[in-house]
């Protein structure tokens, strides 16, 4: 099966700074990937270049087969879009919202139908400033996939939520996926990577340090960390040999007569993965 | 293409008449501001040599600022509005074509300018007895002149505001003393130099002549070329900046 996104050296800067300097990626058709990163990483540019938002200045890209740089009709009839914020008439109902943009589209999918899909069936009727920010999520969510489209991208989609929304989310987009739509998704929640991707793609100041399933992300960074204090400051040691280290330190410390204050030996946690690969600390090649 | 501008017509159309405030704004406030003076403003007025009831003159003058607030006010706080809210960049991802996009816009204000129009005359008839106009082609043309000069100037200047807060405000600083210098609100006579030659200028004071035409002297609108090409040189500078300038999404957060 051909890949859904083909993403090779792919460059773009803005006013001689450079937002993303030579990524590459693959999506194969039906698959859920992430690109993961903080803030200003990157993501959100990568994102709209795909979208056929704006051009970029160097590398190769197809989308379902096309160059979103020339963003033609039938290209944009095949995705679905989620924006990190766009709203939507305010004075609508959330079912006329949706006939709105099924009419743009050859072959839309039945309207209420897809306010099943996002669970806005009971606000169907409902004006869309009466929706709660959630709500207006799932609307805008609605609204992509009214063109029954092959491939979805989420930008963000559950930035701003409180727990329960975040959680209701991510059931809706696993739903999308039991469709057979592919996903694009940029989150810089690490969790959310982990609990919607088949495979993330870690993305720092505009280059992806780590690509991989969310298992092999965790797998593929064995070190242990231990820490201390000294005067006062902590000290802390990433290892793979975190037995040896350790002896080192305490025969020192035992033979200078000292004690090891705040000592602590621990495996890192998805997060310290996370927070190191984007910190900048170290670079990692996994195998995807 | 044509389907899809339908379908964009009527989404517009939906739009408009379900938000009080562009309905009371860009709808309402015209006639209501023709009722207002013409209630308080009775006796005669000469324009172009002839007295007549001036009343008259203000229906010509508020049916001439009903262009200019629907075509340039209402089109420019739209489209800034929906710029800043995203909603234009939603748009450009989905197959709608972009300019059956802002053709549907257009369309729709055309929609509700000679609903306007036509509200001006029922109502003068009715409560004030001003007369019907009797040359309705020249009237469609100077309807359809007006929303092209206008139009031309609301995209034009969409582009150069930076915010949906401010569009109100820097639209109205624009139009309202545009409108009394030209005369929408009654004849702008013995203006102080400087105040005449920017009037002089002014698109709304060559569309007032264009109403005054063909509503109190009976006469085609094709009898001012020079108006026209007035009106409709204004609309072609605003598109020429909205050609550069015009931006499908929001500003930079």
């Amino acid at each position: 099966m051909p890949a859904a996104i083909h993403v090779r050296d792919l460059r773009k800067s803005y006013g001689g700074v450079e937002a993303v300097r030579g990524i590459s990626f693959e999506v194969a058709a039906g698959e859920v990937f992430g690109l993961l990163g903080p803030n200003g990483a990157g993501k959100t540019t990568t994102v709209e270049i795909l979208e056929g938002y704006r051009p970029r200045d160097g590398g190769t890209v197809e989308v379902l087969g096309f160059d979103p740089g020339h963003a033609e009709r039938a290209f944009r009839e095949r995705i679905g879009v989620v924006l990190q914020q766009s709203e939507l008439w305010p004075n609508l109902t959330v079912r006329e919202v949706h006939l709105a943009f099924a009419g743009y589209y050859e072959r839309a999918r039945d309207v209420d139908e897809v306010i099943a899909i996002v669970g806005l069936t009971e606000k169907a009727h409902a004006r869309v400033k009466t929706l709660s920010g959630g709500q207006k999520r799932r609307l805008d969510l609605g609204v992509a996939l009214v063109g029954d489209p092959d491939l979805v991208f989420l930008d963000e989609p559950t930035t701003g939520f409180d727990p329960g929304a975040r959680r209701n989310a991510w059931e809706m987009i696993r739903a999308l996926r039991a469709l057979g739509k592919t996903i694009l998704l940029t989150t810089h929640y690490l969790d959310e990577a982990q609990q919607l991707a088949d495979r993330v793609a870690v993305i720092r100041a505009g280059e992806i340090v780590s690509v991989g399933t969310p298992a092999q992300l965790i797998a593929g960074v064995p070190l242990t960390q231990i820490r201390y204090r000294n005067n006062g400051e902590t000290v802390v040691i990433d290892t793979e040999t975190p037995t040896a280290v350790l002896a080192e330190l305490t025969t020192g410390a035992v033979s200078a007569g000292v004690e090891l204050e705040g000592l602590e030996v621990r495996r890192p946690t998805l997060e310290d993965v996370y927070l190191d690969l984007v910190g900048g600390a170290r670079d990692t090649e996994l195998e995807a | 293409m044509i389907r899809v501008l339908g379908h964009q017509l009527a989404v517009e159309q939906k739009v408009f008449w379900r938000n009080r405030e562009s309905a009371v704004f860009i709808f309402i406030f015209p006639i209501m501001l023709f009722v207002l003076l013409a209630s308080v403003y009775g006796g005669t007025t000469t324009i172009d040599g002839i007295t007549r009831p001036t009343k008259y003159a203000l229906l010509a003058g508020l049916l001439s600022y009903g262009a200019a607030n629907t075509a340039f006010a209402g089109l420019a706080i739209t489209l800034v509005i929906r710029r800043e809210s995203g909603l234009l960049k939603r748009l450009r991802s989905t197959p709608l074509p972009a300019p059956a996009y802002l053709a549907a816009v257009v369309a729709s204000l055309l929609v509700v300018f000679v609903l306007q129009t036509v509200s001006l005359f029922v109502i003068g008839r009715v409560a004030f007895g001003t007369r019907l106009p009797h040359n309705v082609a020249s009237l469609v043309l100077l309807v359809l002149i007006g929303v092209a000069g206008f139009g031309g100037l609301g995209f034009g200047v969409t582009s150069l505001i930076r915010s949906a807060e401010g569009s109100s405000a820097v639209v109205n600083v624009i139009l309202l003393p545009m409108a009394f210098l030209s005369g929408s609100f009654g004849p702008a006579r013995h203006l102080p130099k400087v105040l005449g030659w920017i009037a002089d200028v002014l698109p709304l004071r060559y569309f007032v002549q264009l109403a005054n035409a063909v509503y109190l002297n009976g006469q085609h609108v094709w009898s001012k070329p020079g108006a026209i090409a007035v009106v409709l040189g204004w609309g072609a500078g605003g598109l020429a900046v909205a050609a550069r300038r015009f931006r499908w999404e929001p500003r930079d957060r």
